[in-house]
């Protein structure tokens, strides 16, 4: 970086923060510095986290209320708008229960358990051009070795609960996100394939240098980060750890007040850190096609990680939830081959690409194209093969215009009696 | 793995849980998830209807009726009636008639709506079709509400005819809801139908082969998904039915799925009955009198017809006095749920909720 912009600049918000810096560097002690750092940074990061948890249930709530044909919450201050707070202040005010055979401890520590990875993963993200609060080299690994952090806690929730509702959901979490982290972690070695780099914001300067969105060439990987991200959520589609109609709220039944809030909160800031993760790594990040020049980086950002929440929403209002067995058979006989054969192909793109130094211009659109239509077909034979067995029965009832009735039953014949 | 020591445990899903439908209680034996066993406990919603009747004269149990059902009030009134009307030896008048039979098929097009949406609810669809069902069963209920000032537990059909006429405004928003209503099924049936998901969750599960659906005395859209052509407004026509066209569904598998479309199905059929019947219907008067403290003669009589969730019959007999000598009731939901261990075990904990659901239950009615 050359010269620093003005403090007042908002096109990158870390401006003044960076002035600040450099001016207590200057006539201060070096440890101070860290210390500011880490303490504005982390400030930043947990009031995003925060905030984007009580936005998000409010336009999650809304967005829902939409799709289902009503209105949604819209009494408490304009649009409803102070409708998260009310809900805030409502459940500190509840009395935190604790049923008598608990674990006590395993069951007051699971909240913080959870909530801390959540926060955690908001660190690595490339808000803008040089607003990442760490920018680390393996920023893909920490973001998947932290959100699977979570699994932890939910175990530990339902295993202290005593509750038998609660113990399923925690067997049904630790299977499923087992399963699905590793065609997660496939998905997204095909973007680090051919990104070369593990940082979150190297992957962004990446697509900004080639002109193109990784997506196009990963969608394959895209489609599947997507579904095992969704997963991961525990949102509607796939829901087993909550499963409302079945396990009554899963492995959150016994907690009240605000250990319930935090469990409440932490899923909407993982759909954050998700829809954060698909932005940056899929979507160009803060890079818009030269739009990024003048519209802050950070704009561009948020926006797209809230175009992706819509679509979580978009899918949780529209889908009914998958039963375990085929939640699991759908990760490992349907994700985790498609992901490896993405793996595949995009190694042999990135040799080809690198062996013969083909210039890009003419690589990434061939690329492009070859992994779309590869996409497509497999996603659409692996779909029309998954859907045969339905294909046999109509899917409509069969209409009988007259039946057959038997004649009058005549009183109970000598011989029966 | 073959050291690693296992055993069953017990979950009790209700009588307070979310997909019960009510207070219902199934004890469940699992193995992990699977069902190896399910015990049922009804009774949490027992209000001694049948005994109360006995004290009460035959317009006064009218009201006891709307109650059992409450998802269906409408035909559980005609049941009654029906059956008070045989015993006394009287027909209620044409236009009554047809009434009765609007107001049943109204009935049933609210009942299957609520029954789908909380057949998907069960599935896990996360209240959306459940709403988009409620925007056209509200519409529904507003006609019932201008016809008689009750919404759910109606109290219209009498003995002897109904109790009031329909007014003026009724037929023009009935004929606006009989217009939009095709479209909204398919509506729901491209939600529903084509959905893979719940493909995946309801076809083959909760079998129930049309042999057992008649040892089990299965009735209405259950028996019907089983592929027995069964239908008392065919079989047995009660009110003006023998003078509708309509068609009676009836599926192939047995499935909780095909619970679902030959519910859809008679939805459309239901629309079709309707727009007959209000094209039909004749002017005149919708009641006879009958006296407060009617006495019938005595002697036994029975009355069945095709409510929403199958057949529901009253049975009553008189001594000749101002009240039944004993009123009792064959209620579809309570019989319905026979087979239910049958089509539970062996599945998982989350087909057991929407086996349970696709049953399409009311507790009032199961208990009563």
């Amino acid at each position: 970086m050359t010269l620093l912009a003005a403090w007042y600049d908002i096109r990158d918000l870390s401006n003044a923060v960076t002035h600040l810096l450099e001016w207590v560097g200057d006539w201060g002690p070096s440890w101070l510095v860290y210390v500011l750092s880490a303490v504005i940074g982390g400030a930043a990061i947990f009031g995003f986290a925060a905030a984007g948890a009580l936005i998000n249930s409010w336009i999650e709530r809304r967005a829902i209320g939409r799709f289902q044909a009503r209105l949604g919450p819209n009494r408490v201050g304009p649009f409803g708008l102070l409708q998260p707070f009310a809900d805030v202040l409502k459940l500190m005010l509840k009395e935190p229960l604790f049923p008598r055979l608990l674990e006590r401890w395993l069951f007051v520590l699971a909240p913080i358990v959870v909530f801390i990875p959540a926060v955690m993963v908001f660190g690595v993200f490339p808000f803008g051009p040089g607003m990442t609060f760490v920018d680390l080299n393996v920023g893909v690994v920490y973001v998947l070795a932290i959100s699977s952090l979570g699994v932890i806690a939910v175990f530990m929730a339902g295993w202290s609960s005593a509750n038998k509702f609660s113990l399923i959901s925690a067997m049904r979490v630790v299977a499923m996100l087992v399963s699905y982290e590793v065609p997660m972690v496939l998905a997204l070695l095909g973007v680090v394939v051919f990104a070369g780099t593990m940082s979150l914001s190297g992957i962004v300067v990446w697509q900004q240098q080639y002109h193109v969105w990784i997506i196009v060439l990963q969608p394959l990987a895209a489609a599947i980060y997507l579904i095992a991200g969704t997963t991961e959520l525990n949102r509607t589609p796939t829901d087993i750890a909550e499963a409302e109609s079945e396990l009554v709220a899963g492995y959150h039944t016994e907690y009240s007040g605000m250990r319930f809030a935090l469990f409440y909160a932490v899923e909407l800031v993982n759909a954050l850190a998700v829809s954060a993760v698909a932005a940056s790594l899929f979507l160009g990040g803060w890079w818009l096609f030269g739009l990024d020049r003048w519209l802050p980086g950070w704009l561009i950002f948020i926006g797209k990680v809230y175009a992706v929440y819509g679509l979580l929403i978009w899918l949780r209002g529209t889908l009914p939830r998958l039963r375990i067995d085929q939640l699991l058979a759908f990760a490992w006989k349907f994700l985790l081959p498609l992901a490896m054969a993405n793996v595949i192909v995009t190694a042999f793109e990135v040799v080809i690409w690198v062996e013969y130094d083909l210039s890009a211009g003419v690589v990434l659109p061939l690329f492009a194209i070859v992994n779309v239509a590869l996409a497509a077909v497999l996603i659409g034979g692996w779909a029309k093969l998954m859907s045969y067995r339905f294909e046999r029965l109509p899917k409509r009832a069969l209409l009988v215009h007259d039946i057959a009735v038997p004649a009058t039953s005549t009183p109970m014949s000598t011989e029966q009696v | 793995m073959a050291d690693v020591h296992s055993e069953p445990f017990v979950i009790n899903l209700g009588p307070q849980h979310p997909s019960t439908h009510g207070v219902f209680r199934m004890r469940l034996t699992l193995d992990g998830e699977r069902v190896l066993d399910m015990d049922m406990t009804v009774g949490y919603l027992h209000r001694s209807t049948e005994k109360l009747a006995e004290e009460r004269t035959y317009i006064q149990n009218i009201p006891f009726t709307d109650r059992m059902d409450y998802l269906s009030a409408m035909t559980n009134n005609l049941a009654y009636c029906l059956a008070a009307e045989k015993l006394l030896g009287i027909e209620a008048p044409e236009r009554a008639q047809y009434l009765r039979v609007i107001m049943s098929e109204l009935q049933r097009l609210a009942n299957h709506a609520m029954a789908i949406g909380a057949f998907a609810n069960d599935c896990g669809a996360w209240q959306t079709p459940l709403m988009y069902m409620f925007r056209e069963r509200e519409k529904i209920l507003d006609l019932f509400e201008m016809t008689c000032g009750a919404r759910l537990t109606t109290n219209y059909v009498r003995i002897g005819g109904v109790s009031f006429d329909v007014p003026p405004e009724f037929v023009p928003a009935m004929t606006a809801l009989l217009a939009e209503m095709p479209r909204r099924i398919e509506e729901y049936a491209s939600l529903l139908t084509e959905n893979e998901i719940l493909l995946a969750r309801a076809r083959d599960v909760g079998v129930l082969s049309a042999a057992d659906a008649i040892d089990c005395a299965v009735s209405g859209p259950m028996l019907r998904a089983s592929g027995v052509a069964w239908d008392l407004r065919k079989a047995e026509p009660y009110c003006v039915y023998d003078r509708m066209d309509f068609d009676i569904p009836i599926g192939v598998n047995g499935d909780c799925y095909d619970r679902m479309v030959v519910r859809l199905e008679e939805m459309r059929q239901s629309v079709r009955i309707l727009e007959q019947a209000l094209a039909q219907m004749p002017q005149g008067p919708v009641k006879i009198n009958v006296p407060l403290a009617v006495r019938p003669p005595v002697g036994e009589a029975y009355a069945r017809v095709e409510s929403p969730k199958g057949e529901l019959g009253f049975y009553l007999v008189s001594d000749g006095g101002p009240t039944p000598y004993r009123f009792k009731i064959r209620s579809p939901s309570y019989i319905n749920l026979t087979p239910l261990k049958q089509m539970m075990v062996g599945h998982n904990v989350a087909d057991a909720v929407i086996i349970l659901g696709s049953i399409d239950i009311v507790l009032g009615e199961v208990d009563r």
